[in-house]
């Protein structure tokens, strides 16, 4: 992270150096960090609202119902775990968490998850499982965007949530891509590793 | 469509009281919790986004996306996406400053605008799970987690430029 700081700092330093534009550098620069904390306050509003709501889906038990719905699909996704196990339990909590944007609620269940799944198959190599598990966790599965929302919102637009049907498309194509590319490399290095026998 | 916000808050509530949840108290938890997201990620923001800034008004930012555009517009896609596609899965603040860029420039309801929110909705930050997954789990050797996981983030900022372009103009 030091890294990439301070990488973009002297770029910027040395490319206003070469272009001249070290006029417009010195000004930019307290005033980055000035319209970051306008930022913050402007967006922390809606950020604030929409964790009071999905808080209150939290709290009413949406969370364990949406993961008695995503049962059938799940069962699907890790055909190799018991739909009655401990795993199996802890990410459906998470993936219901994920959907309703939780993020916070969603990780502890996780981590919870992937410990069970490593008791499983005991050794240091990612399961099958595994790698389900974290790619569905890499890919954003969340149903509204709220933070998207409050930028765009900021920034003056009219209608803030209007990419949200754009948005659940892009979101799914790009699971089932990363879901379906995970499935095909497993059968892959299988098949691989029967050959080698 | 501009329906679909007020249903899922006035849902939630609803349902709230019929669980016989006291929402209110509820309510008021959950934003104690959006503010303290908000002051975990403020000072890595602050400080991400005078790095962008910097950047931004050294003119270097343009400077790269003149260098790209010629290519990235012969495929209808917006210039302005591949910075922010590359930051986009080591680091979440850093791509938020980038977003906020393409706000400021070409406005959030622009074309450009509107791929770069879309990504931003339909992507997370890929190296931070994963580490923070196989971190906790003692993994060693992830296999082929990290190809599929990027693929995936490469597979969203396509298909971002695509819905928007159909869906949207």
């Amino acid at each position: 992270m030091s890294y990439i700081f301070g990488v973009m700092i002297a770029l910027g330093f040395i490319y206003a150096l070469v272009s001249g534009n070290m006029a417009a550098l010195s000004a930019g620069i307290p005033e980055a960090a000035a319209s970051a904390v306008e930022l913050l306050i402007s967006i922390s509003g809606m950020l604030c609202m929409w964790s009071g709501f999905m808080r209150i889906a939290k709290d009413c038990g949406l969370t364990e119902k949406l993961a008695r719905l995503l049962a059938p699909l799940l069962r699907r996704l890790y055909p190799d775990i018991d739909p009655d196990s401990k795993a199996f339990g802890y990410i459906s909590v998470n993936i219901s968490a994920n959907l309703l944007g939780l993020g916070n609620a969603a990780t502890p269940p996780g981590l919870n998850a992937m410990r069970e799944l490593r008791k499983r198959s005991g050794t240091e190599i990612a399961s099958d499982s595994m790698i389900t598990f974290v790619v569905m966790n890499t890919a954003s599965i969340q149903l509204v965007p709220a933070t998207v929302a409050a930028l765009r919102k900021s920034y003056g637009s009219t209608q803030p949530f209007d990419i949200i049907i754009c948005v659940w498309i892009t979101s799914a194509v790009a699971l089932a891509v990363g879901l379906m590319s995970s499935r095909l490399i497993s059968a892959l290095t299988r098949r691989g590793r029967i050959w080698k026998r | 469509m501009e329906a679909i916000i007020p249903v899922i808050i006035t849902s939630v509530c609803v349902y709230g009281l019929f669980r016989r949840i006291n929402i209110f108290d509820s309510f008021v938890e959950g934003v104690k919790e959006g503010f303290g997201t908000v002051r975990f990620v403020a000072p890595t923001m602050i400080a991400l986004l005078v790095a962008v800034g910097t950047l931004r008004a050294s003119g270097f930012l343009d400077f790269i996306a003149e260098l790209i555009s010629p290519l990235a517009e012969s495929v209808g896609f917006p210039a302005e996406l591949v910075p922010m596609g590359l930051l986009r899965p080591v680091s979440g603040s850093g791509a938020t400053a980038l977003l906020t860029g393409i706000y400021r420039d070409c406005g959030p309801d622009s074309f450009a605008g509107r791929c770069a929110s879309v990504v931003a909705g339909s992507t997370e930050t890929t190296f931070y799970a994963v580490t923070m997954y196989y971190g906790a789990a003692g993994i060693k050797k992830i296999r082929h987690t990290l190809f599929s996981a990027l693929l995936a983030d490469l597979t969203a900022i396509i298909v971002s430029v695509i819905t928007v372009g159909l869906l949207m103009s």
